[in-house]
């Protein structure tokens, strides 16, 4: 196997070899084209999607990687979509600009709490990050002079993306501008995690001391990974306040911390793709069951994540490659790759 | 190239849309309402509404059926009312939005009606500045300025009340209604000795009442959300010896309604507030739109209810008036002025500002064959949003 012949050959063979694109890799980016063509009148739904698809990424980063657990991820969306919001009330509207503005933003904040997480472990990481949600979440409604408060903030207005492109009511200029968005820091991530760092990083999750006692720079990896996580979620949340030109008390809430816990969950922790799969399963079930019933369109979703932890350990992506990954799966597709000359 | 592919896309779906709209006889009415979670209850009173309503007037009307899609927007997310706005104008191909229980919202669907030139109406969301956000939306709830300012000037004015203490749930409509309050009293010559706000989620209101009662003020007012707090205020109350029929409470219509005071009992006797609505009220059309609620939802309506059922009112109206024809522009011209007897009593359409006008009731809370109940002791008629009415035009 590709694996075990790859670790025999060393870590940076290893990595090279996760560092190589996949066939189904290539057909998951092409598919995300499909909207366009197949559902032309899902784009604002295809566009929630994939920045949440964002957002469970940046997550996945710290909690699927590194071992972070997180139950206040929200604050940095927020943050990043009130800097995008409050810049563009302000009178500078332009969306790439008021993007990377967003990133900065929740990247500053990321940095100062970093030295906080990097400290702690386990539970005590669960209490602080979901007190410091919380927290953000009062200080944005207190100071309603800057938000809005609970009414939300009132007069965000994009200019057209590049000067050309109109946010329409179809959500088209949306989709193409969050996916790109999501494409390119999905690149970033692969990226990162396919490195000696990403490789450090899982050595954190799976024993932080022992990664010490053999000379690795924890803390300054983990403040390193929280810092670019939490730019990461304020572009999310940027994008959000940038397509729907609203923003409002809600991208601070617990309840979107929860969901994206949810959704990384639900399609697979520690797996680049877990995200984007639990974030398309997520919305699009949502979306289909809150159409069928709009009041108890929860109770699906319910069953449907007690079905995947109680079956599926790893989220969708990991119960996959566990099947796949089995002794009879193998036997069964063997044939079919020698029959493509590729014999394993 | 780009732009000339979305121009193509949307002019093709327009066009789809149009031919859609006059290939069959419905119209469809899409209702973004908050179904799920902590404000489910407001968004379930509301629909229950909508479909008393349409119990008593049928589906039909100007001889097109009414068709309702219903969509849940959750909590106060903008984001997603917004979408499925955008939805239910792409997707659904629907004539008239409505529903929107809160202000964020309802704010945030107003894009999507100034964009698409859709009629919208909105049964709930209380904030002034709602109806500013697109020319073809029409509120048919209340506005919270119109209760506060109204109460407070009748404070000062009718009520002979001099002096005030304030306390108000630190949050968006307890900052809107306080200031509502104080404006109008301190206009009309009262006075603020003092203020507090509780936190949104502080159920103990004992400490809070005592620093009141200790200053000893001839009243004060109060704004509490409904649902579990006011009854926790009435204990307070009660507990802290504060007798309202000697320090005068005066309170918004959520502090008194059904469910705080069945749990309130004997404590709520006595407190004075000011509404647009109370199920209670005598006239035959309430008794009749209460009987037929009960028939359906097996309660008793409230303020979110007669808002739906008034908002259906108004969408049934315009159609009947333009004759079956729902673009936005003819709409919203049959909307601007209309006048009807509701259940809660005449009420209107302001042409200029597209809100609602309505009387504001000041009720004191009285035993009626044993039962606690909001009984009218005065009431202002005509009174349109002020804050629109101060605006610039």
């Amino acid at each position: 196997m590709t694996s075990t012949s790859a670790a025999l050959a060393g870590p940076h063979e290893h990595l090279r070899a996760q560092d190589r694109w996949r066939a189904i890799e290539v057909v998951f980016w092409l598919a995300t084209l499909l909207p366009f063509l197949v559902t032309p009148n899902y784009l604002s739904l295809a566009s929630q999607v994939a920045i949440t698809a964002l957002f469970a990424l940046s997550l996945d980063l710290i909690l699927g990687y590194a071992g972070i657990v997180s139950l206040g991820h929200a604050a940095f969306f927020g943050f990043g979509a009130y800097a995008a919001g409050i810049l563009s009330k302000h009178g500078w509207g332009e969306p790439l600009s008021g993007l990377l503005f967003a990133g900065i933003a929740a990247g500053l904040l990321g940095y100062l709490m970093s030295f906080i997480i990097a400290r702690f472990r386990h539970l005590a990481l669960i209490m602080i990050t979901l007190g410091f949600g919380l927290l953000l979440l009062e200080a944005a409604n207190s100071a309603g002079w800057l938000t809005g408060g609970a009414d939300g903030l009132q007069g965000v207005r994009m200019w057209p993306l590049l000067g050309m492109f109109r946010f329409d009511l179809y959500g088209f200029t949306a989709y193409w501008y969050s996916l790109i968005l999501l494409f390119l820091l999905f690149l970033v991530s692969r990226r990162l995690i396919n490195s000696p760092f990403g490789l450090s990083l899982r050595g954190i999750r799976e024993n932080s001391t022992r990664m010490r006692a053999i000379g690795a720079e924890s803390r300054a990896h983990i403040r390193k990974i929280y810092t670019i996580s939490a730019a990461m979620a304020g572009i999310a949340g940027g994008l959000l306040t940038q397509t729907t030109e609203t923003v409002s008390l809600g991208v601070l809430d617990f309840q979107r911390s929860a969901d994206i816990l949810v959704i990384l969950v639900l399609g697979g922790a520690g797996r680049l793709y877990g995200g984007l799969i639990g974030a398309i399963i997520f919305l699009v079930a949502r979306d289909q069951f809150s159409g069928i019933n709009p009041q108890y369109w929860y109770f699906p979703i319910g069953v449907l994540l007690v079905v995947v932890v109680l079956f599926l350990p790893g989220g969708i992506l990991g119960g996959l490659a566990q099947i796949t990954g089995s002794e009879r799966f193998q036997r069964m597709v063997r044939p079919l790759m020698v029959w493509r000359g590729k014999s394993p | 190239m780009r732009t000339s592919l979305v121009g193509l896309m949307s002019a093709t779906a327009l066009l789809a849309g149009a031919a859609s709209a006059n290939a069959q006889d419905t119209i469809k009415i899409g209702l973004v309402m908050t179904l799920s979670g902590q404000f489910a209850d407001a968004g379930i009173q509301m629909e229950n509404g909508i479909k008393t309503y349409m119990k008593q007037f049928g589906d039909t009307v100007a001889g097109r059926k009414i068709e309702i899609i219903r969509k849940d927007s959750g909590g106060m997310a903008p984001d997603v009312a917004k979408r499925l706005t955008q939805e239910l104008v792409v997707r659904d191909k629907v004539d008239i939005i409505a529903g929107f229980v809160l202000t964020p919202n309802a704010l945030a669907a107003g894009d999507v009606s100034a964009e698409a030139k859709k009629f919208m109406v909105v049964m709930n969301a209380a904030t002034s500045i709602v109806t500013t956000k697109s020319p073809y939306m029409a509120r048919t709830s209340v506005t919270l300025p119109q209760v506060a300012e109204t109460f407070g000037k009748w404070a000062a004015t009718k009520a002979g009340v001099k002096k005030t203490y304030s306390m108000v749930t630190d949050y968006g409509p307890g900052h809107d209604f306080e200031a509502g309050f104080v404006r109008a009293f301190k206009e009309a010559g009262g006075e603020v000795i003092g203020s507090v706000r509780f936190p949104v989620a502080n159920p103990d209101f004992s400490a809070f009442i005592q620093r009141a009662k200790d200053i000893n003020p001839e009243s004060i007012m109060i704004f509490v959300p409904g649902g579990a707090q006011p009854a926790a205020l009435g204990k307070a109350l009660a507990e802290r010896g504060v007798d309202p029929n000697k320090t005068k409470i005066l309170g918004s219509g959520e502090t008194t309604a059904e469910q705080a005071l069945k749990s309130m009992g004997d404590a709520s006797l006595g407190i004075i507030t000011a509404w647009h609505y109370d199920y209670t009220d005598k006239n035959p059309k309430n008794v009749e739109f209460v009987k037929v609620f009960n028939e359906i939802a097996k309660r008793n309506p409230d303020f979110f209810s007669i808002g739906g059922y008034d908002g259906m009112h108004l969408i049934y109206e315009t159609l009947k008036k333009t004759g079956g024809k729902t673009d936005g522009d003819s709409l919203i011209a049959a909307a601007k002025g209309m006048k009807w007897d509701s259940p809660r009593g005449p009420m209107s359409i302001d042409p200029d500002t597209r809100d609602v006008v309505q009387t504001i009731y000041i009720r004191k809370v009285e035993k009626v064959g044993g039962e606690p109940i909001n009984v009218v002791i005065d009431k202002v008629e005509n009174v349109k949003d002020p804050v629109k009415a101060r605006m610039p035009k």
